[in-house]
């Protein structure tokens, strides 16, 4: 028994080394961030030096973080939550725990990637594509409209994450500008005509660099992160005519707690994270090549400017109670199960 | 009949109230659960057509992983405990390592491996092969999740058969029996308990599993309450989701009570063995046979794995950050969470082994409950009670240790109680007998015979912690990491090449670690001669 009680005690003491102290309103700014560490660490230290202020990030994933915040309710750690998507931050939102963010921070980026309420705003865009095997398919042949992928041509060789945040927000931007009927039209077309299901948006990826599947419906920068991966990967991304829905622009953002007792502190972050040199920070430092959100930077070489795209003319801030119905929606086609 | 005499007698106060504590503490999820359905209106996600197909296909799913987990780790402890097999303590140690690889990652890999245009596909490509069998859907998830967790079956039915009383055995290969005969009408209805506890461990692990079902997008209930915080976020619907989860683990907790044999009495042993060595079946012609089954087994779960971790890990040109400070994290509370799980398990068993009534069996299954939830429902039920009701420990280490001990408590409880089953009260009796007080009996009688045991279940707990994940993403000290969350950060950027040497120190890791607890401890059996 000695040794269990001397066992007890150096695994306390060895894991009491990692351990470090929590609470907001210390001088730390608390970041909750379902953005990947690999992606955005270098950017908080970027603000760790420009501010001079001590940043503690609990890293997760967006949803969870989310419904976290919710549990904590008042008593939350968190300062600032950094999330992946807009959805994310709307749940919080609508637990009544974010606070309003200044006119100024707001209005750096386009009203299509921030709340209406002024409680989130939009810090980085992301565009959906088409990412394609260039193996398999030559550049012109890759459809600019999703509706073309219902074709015979493409049977079986399109690749969909109908469970992926993402797509669903496409689906809901579907819905939102060609209608339900349609949205349902397509999606069961999509299904009958053999598309291949995956889990998100890297393993879709990875099935087209593989020949797997031909063409995948994605948000644009994980292939740079395949790329990273495996330089070699016979993958590009098409980008979809403007106004098709396929091509909807969606945001991550950040947001500060009500609850937060250093609100300035949180300003300071939300605001660096949209002055130009924290935008500039995916013009020019990210491995991953988002788009900057402000005016004034410029994206990454080789991207297509984001007024070229535009998009389906949606506002990302309605998207939250929409998304239950296209849930339903994916549910009733059989996407989803 | 002595059974019948400790069936009346009452446990001390003492001990029960120590049970009732702990089990009260294993609830909490469950409470938060009752909480959030009813604060909530979701009731409606109960009466979609869909709620039925998910219950089927997942009790498909269980039911086919622990029927094939039995059918491999049964076999697999046999073999490196009773018999000459070569290498038995290597074979021990790997075929129980498996359960440190993430169920996520094991099927990242098996799709790496097996999937459409994965490494098998290529290499038999030149042989003429254009297209290997389809694994996604029911074939991966269920090749992934047996390889996951044939381990519990495995340890456990180690440990039973280390502690086994030889004489029984012996007595019938006397009779004349050969030894697989002897395995099957002797050896085998001992093991029973055992068994039942690692099938159960089994089935559990698969109710709550997401990792590798949403990869095999194999669709069963656990993706379905994703899907309510992941795409709604949502945690009404998903409470009742889980709820449903809930009641499917009691239907399972009820069905292993059924199966458990009765006459449990019979098996008990009162010695421990070290005054008497069993022999070493001797396997003959049949050590080649044997040979190849362990190598399939531990082949699938752990060669390729690492191989295609290894292969992943030489595709990076750059270097790679190392630091010790994952490998000491993961490895303190794993070490601190198995040792607090063993010794919370102890009122518990204690009470369902020795003072079996209607409420210390009630006790026991109850602590049970929660293991079949997925993590993230674990740690958002301890997020919701410690940041406002225990503030001072929210994110905290020790909070951290104690959620380990929530979902994994089960898995130290199947040690303790197989355990505990197979030692006579008449031992104890006797030395209380002789004037010992309780606790010396225990210390000095009770718990040599059941250290087997208790080491088997420490170990499952161990290798589960080292793994963990969603309760240890959301409550961890900040800053505070493990090798699981290392694997996470860059599997999440599908970095696969820097994933991979968190995941192989992961595995090398816990090897040590494991031969220790579950291999070393059975030495007293020894080899033959």
């Amino acid at each position: 028994m000695k040794s269990w009680v001397l066992l007890v005690s150096v695994a306390f003491a060895l894991a009491g080394c990692g351990g470090g102290d929590t609470g907001s309103g210390d001088g730390k700014l608390t970041i909750y961030s379902g953005r990947e560490e690999a992606l955005v660490a270098p950017l908080i230290e970027q603000f760790e030096e420009a501010s001079g202020v001590d940043a503690e990030v609990r890293y997760g994933e967006s949803a969870e973080l989310a419904a976290t915040i919710a549990e904590e309710g008042d008593n939350t750690p968190a300062d600032v939550f950094f999330a992946q998507d807009p959805g994310s931050l709307g749940a919080v939102e609508s637990e009544g725990l974010l606070a309003e963010l200044p006119e100024d921070v707001l209005e750096r980026v386009g009203e299509r990637y921030r709340d209406s309420d002024g409680r989130w705003v939009g810090t980085s865009g992301r565009v959906r594509v088409i990412a394609y095997n260039t193996d398999e398919v030559p550049e012109q042949e890759v459809p600019e409209s999703v509706f073309e992928l219902t074709e015979p041509k493409w049977k079986g060789k399109v690749g969909i994450a109908p469970t992926n945040g993402s797509f669903q927000a496409f689906v809901t931007a579907m819905r939102l500008t060609a209608g339900e009927d349609k949205t349902r039209m397509w999606l069961e077309a999509m299904k009958a005509n053999g598309a291949k299901l995956y889990e998100k948006n890297t393993p879709i990826l990875e099935a087209v660099a593989a020949g797997e599947i031909q063409l995948g419906l994605v948000n644009h920068y994980y292939l740079s992160l395949v790329k990273e991966e495996s330089p070699e990967a016979p993958i590009a991304n098409s980008y979809l005519s403007s106004n098709d829905p396929g091509a909807l622009v969606s945001v991550a953002g950040a947001a500060i707690l009500d609850a937060s007792e250093d609100q300035d502190t949180a300003r300071e972050f939300v605001d660096y994270l949209l002055s130009e040199e924290g935008q500039r920070f995916y013009a020019e430092e990210a491995d991953e090549s988002e788009y900057p959100l402000i005016e004034g930077v410029k994206a990454k070489e080789g991207l297509p400017p984001l007024e070229e795209i535009q998009g389906p003319d949606v506002e990302l801030g309605q998207f939250g109670p929409e998304l239950e119905k296209t849930l339903e929606l994916l549910n009733e086609v059989g996407l989803t199960t | 009949m002595s059974r019948a005499t400790t069936r009346q007698a009452r446990p001390p106060a003492a001990l029960a109230a120590a049970g009732l504590a702990v089990v009260g503490l294993l609830t909490l999820p469950l409470v938060y659960l009752v909480l959030r359905a009813v604060t909530g209106d979701a009731w409606d996600v109960l009466v979609s057509g869909n709620l039925a197909r998910l219950i089927w296909e997942t009790g498909v799913l269980v039911a086919l992983v622990t029927a094939s987990a039995l059918a491999v780790g049964v076999p697999l402890a046999w073999l490196v405990v009773r018999t000459d097999l070569p290498g038995s303590a290597l074979w021990g140690t790997a075929a129980a390592l498996p359960l440190v690889v993430p169920s996520y990652v094991a099927a990242l890999v098996l799709l790496a491996a097996f999937g459409p245009r994965g490494l098998l596909q290529r290499i038999l490509e030149p042989l003429g092969v254009e297209r290997v069998p389809e694994i996604y859907g029911l074939p991966g998830a269920w090749l992934a999740l047996t390889l996951s967790t044939y381990p519990f079956v495995f340890l456990l039915a180690a440990s039973a058969l280390r502690s086994l009383d030889p004489a029984l055995e012996d007595a019938a290969r006397g009779l004349g029996r050969s030894p697989f005969d002897a395995f099957r009408r002797v050896t085998l209805p001992v093991l029973r308990p055992s068994l039942g506890a690692g099938a159960l461990l089994v089935a559990l692990y698969v109710l709550s599993d997401f990792g590798a079902v949403s990869l095999m997008q194999y669709d069963s209930l656990t993706r379905a309450i994703f899907l309510q915080y992941r795409s709604l976020f949502d945690r009404t619907p998903a409470a009742v989701l889980a709820l449903v989860l809930v009641v499917l683990t009691g239907l399972v907790l009820v069905l292993e009570l059924r199966m458990r044999g009765r006459a449990l009495a019979r098996y008990q042993r009162t010695g421990t063995g070290a005054a008497r060595r069993s022999t070493r079946v001797a396997l003959g012609r049949w050590r080649w046979p044997a040979l190849a089954f362990s190598s399939l087994a531990v082949g699938f779960a752990l060669v390729v794995p690492v191989a295609v971790l290894v292969y992943w890990a030489a595709g990076r040109s750059e270097a790679v950050d190392w630091s010790w400070r994952p490998v000491v994290g993961s490895v303190g509370v794993s070490l601190a969470a198995a040792a607090v799980a063993v010794l919370a398990t102890l009122p518990v068993a204690v009470l369902a082994v020795r003072y079996p009534s209607g409420w210390t069996t009630a006790l026991e299954r109850l602590s049970y409950a929660g293991n079949a939830l997925p993590g993230i429902v674990i740690a958002l039920a301890l997020v919701f009670f410690a940041a406002n009701y225990a503030t001072p420990i929210y994110q905290t280490t020790a909070l951290l240790v104690f959620a380990y001990v929530v979902r994994f408590f089960p898995q130290a409880l199947a040690g303790s109680h197989s355990a505990l089953v197979r030692v006579s009260p008449r031992l104890e009796e006797a030395a209380r007998g002789l004037g010992r007080s309780p606790s010396a009996v225990f210390a000095r009688v009770t718990a040599p015979l059941v250290a087997p045991g208790l080491l088997a279940g420490g170990a499952l707990v161990f290798l589960s912690t080292m793994k963990e994940l969603p309760a240890t993403l959301l409550l961890r000290p900040i800053g505070f990491e493990t090798l699981a969350t290392e694997v996470w950060k860059y599997t999440s950027v599908a970095s696969y090449s820097r994933a991979a040497l968190p995941a192989l120190v992961l595995i090398v890791v816990s090897a040590p670690i494991v031969y220790l607890l579950g291999v070393r401890s059975g030495s007293e059996t020894g080899p033959p001669g």
